[in-house]
């Protein structure tokens, strides 16, 4: 088996990290799989990616046996997680992370960086950094600052406090917490009706979100008006309108 | 039939000159610099246009020189054959001239671009001057033109690294004047050059020459420069009907003269 499996079911790409017994931890090939599993996901046909974690985890980050044998941290963060954390906010579609059991340290910074996360009540968020002398890696300072405000997010990482889903839920770090039981049929109706939505117009609303947190309301007006030239001009407008009209569901294609 | 090593479009008063060799990213081959100088020198010859727009496609403006004819010429041919010489002309278009940059801007592409009179990028714009990486420098006004726009520290760092900018750095080291979404590049640089167009041509090539002059004079001689440029676009035509517009509350008619 890879340590990363790419599976699809209609245009839903779903991304399993694939090392259970070490709770999905990441080293080289798993970074590896997750870079080639990402570029796949620029196909058209995928219209949503979901990244989740094979077994009881969703992933407990760094594998430390692989760190200490790193010659320079600095350039193995550069070299590994970097094009990966990169590649998951240049794509353009919604990225939803299954965070189906314990995630932690380099892998909450993944979860962090997706567009989306669904958690288990299974599930469980650890800083973990600070736990072992380190600092927030991988993006992790970045959009935890983001998603919780600097106070909330400076208090977590530094207590190193692990959260329960329900925590987790309650102070919009996930979007949404299932029963563990029903949830990877929940995940699979998320991602397919984001799949079915207008991807290109989703797409371009990450950006502007992304775009917002470096720009200046002038800015960001300026490209919200070029950006809906352009979303005017697709195909998945003219269907909306049309099916507004006609009282019907929008049939999207992404296009 | 081939296709044209660049393509030119008229818009009402702009024109656009779109370099078209996709295949090599607009590397600057001896033809596609010919092709580029005589677009601009057409277009600048033409009354009806006002506003010129230079541009690559999505991935590239241009990705440098081209390296095989570069590693083909000897010193003396390339002194010969003159080729640097074509930028003089370019730098001598006097119609106002609008970098719209996508995608790759490098080497002299980069210089290229520094040479028009202001540059709006796509978000997914790279800016560098790279030739150190193959043992040279640039060699089209790049080490001089880029330390005038970003200075000495950013652009050491370009020209001794070979490191490339964002669109965001350039942006705010003042390299370009907008930064505007991958998708409405060109649109986004023919609506600036149409703001352009719609101004009196005469203040318009003044007011570039004494910018211009800024990079050329020390800030007396230029400041008395423009003063003087200013009294010349006072006598115009347009000068009368901006001035007259403005009090009687109406837009103006620019006629040029």
């Amino acid at each position: 088996m890879a340590e990363v499996e790419v599976t699809r079911e209609g245009a839903v790409q779903t991304i399993t990290l694939n090392r259970p017994d070490k709770l999905n931890a990441f080293n080289r090939a798993v970074h590896k799989g997750l870079r080639d599993a990402l570029k796949e996901s620029r196909d058209p046909e995928v219209r949503a990616v979901v990244i989740t974690g094979a077994g009881r985890g969703f992933c407990a980050g760094q594998d430390l046996t692989e760190f200490n044998e790193m010659p320079d941290v600095g350039t193995g963060l550069r070299e590994t997680y970097h094009p990966n954390i990169l590649a998951i906010r240049a794509l353009e579609k919604p990225v939803i992370a299954a965070v189906n059991g314990v995630c932690a340290g380099a892998g909450l910074s993944l979860a962090v960086a997706c567009d989306i996360r669904v958690a288990s009540d299974a599930a469980s968020f650890v800083p973990g950094f600070a736990g072992i002398g380190l600092i927030p890696d991988a993006g992790g300072t970045y959009f935890v600052h983001r998603l919780l405000g600097a106070a909330r997010a400076f208090e977590w990482m530094s207590s190193n406090r692990k959260l329960t889903a329900a925590e987790a839920h309650a102070w919009g770090l996930c979007d949404e917490v299932v029963e563990a039981d029903g949830f990877a049929a929940r995940v699979a109706e998320y991602a397919a009706g984001l799949a079915a939505g207008p991807t290109r117009a989703i797409g371009m609303t990450k950006r502007l979100f992304d775009h917002a947190d470096h720009a200046t309301l002038e800015e960001q007006l300026q490209m919200e008006a070029q950006l809906q030239a352009v979303a005017g001009r697709s195909e998945d407008f003219a269907e909306g309108v049309a099916a507004f009209g006609e009282k019907r569901p929008p049939q999207f294609k992404g296009r | 039939m081939t296709e044209p090593i660049v393509i030119v479009e008229r818009d009402g008063r702009v024109g656009v000159v779109l370099m078209n060799r996709p295949q090599a990213l607009n590397a600057l081959s001896g033809e596609l610099m010919e092709g580029i100088v005589s677009a601009l020198t057409e277009l600048d010859g033409d009354e009806e246009i006002r506003a010129i727009v230079l541009g690559g496609n999505e991935r590239a403006f241009a990705a440098g020189a081209d390296i095989a004819e570069l590693a083909a010429g000897t010193p003396i041919s390339m002194y010969q054959a003159a080729r640097l010489d074509q930028w003089d002309t370019i730098r001598k278009i006097r119609t106002p001239l609008v970098a719209a940059v996508s995608g790759f801007c490098l080497g002299g592409g980069c210089e290229l671009a520094m040479v028009c009179d202001l540059i709006v990028a796509s978000e997914s714009a790279k800016f560098g001057q790279p030739e150190i990486n193959l043992g040279v420098l640039p060699g089209a006004g790049g080490t001089q033109r880029l330390t005038r726009a970003v200075g000495k520290a950013v652009a050491m760092d370009m020209i001794l690294t070979g490191r490339m900018l964002s669109a965001q750095e350039a942006l705010s080291f003042g390299l370009v004047a907008r930064v505007v979404a991958k998708e409405a590049w060109l649109d986004e640089a023919k609506r600036v050059a149409a703001e352009i167009a719609a101004k009196g041509p005469v203040a318009l090539r003044l007011a570039a020459e004494a910018v211009d002059q800024a990079y050329e004079t020390p800030l007396s001689v230029g400041v008395e420069y423009e003063r003087r440029l200013f009294y010349l676009a006072r006598a115009s035509e347009d000068a009368g009907e901006g001035l007259n517009a403005f009090l009687e509350k109406r837009p103006p008619n620019f006629e040029g003269r």
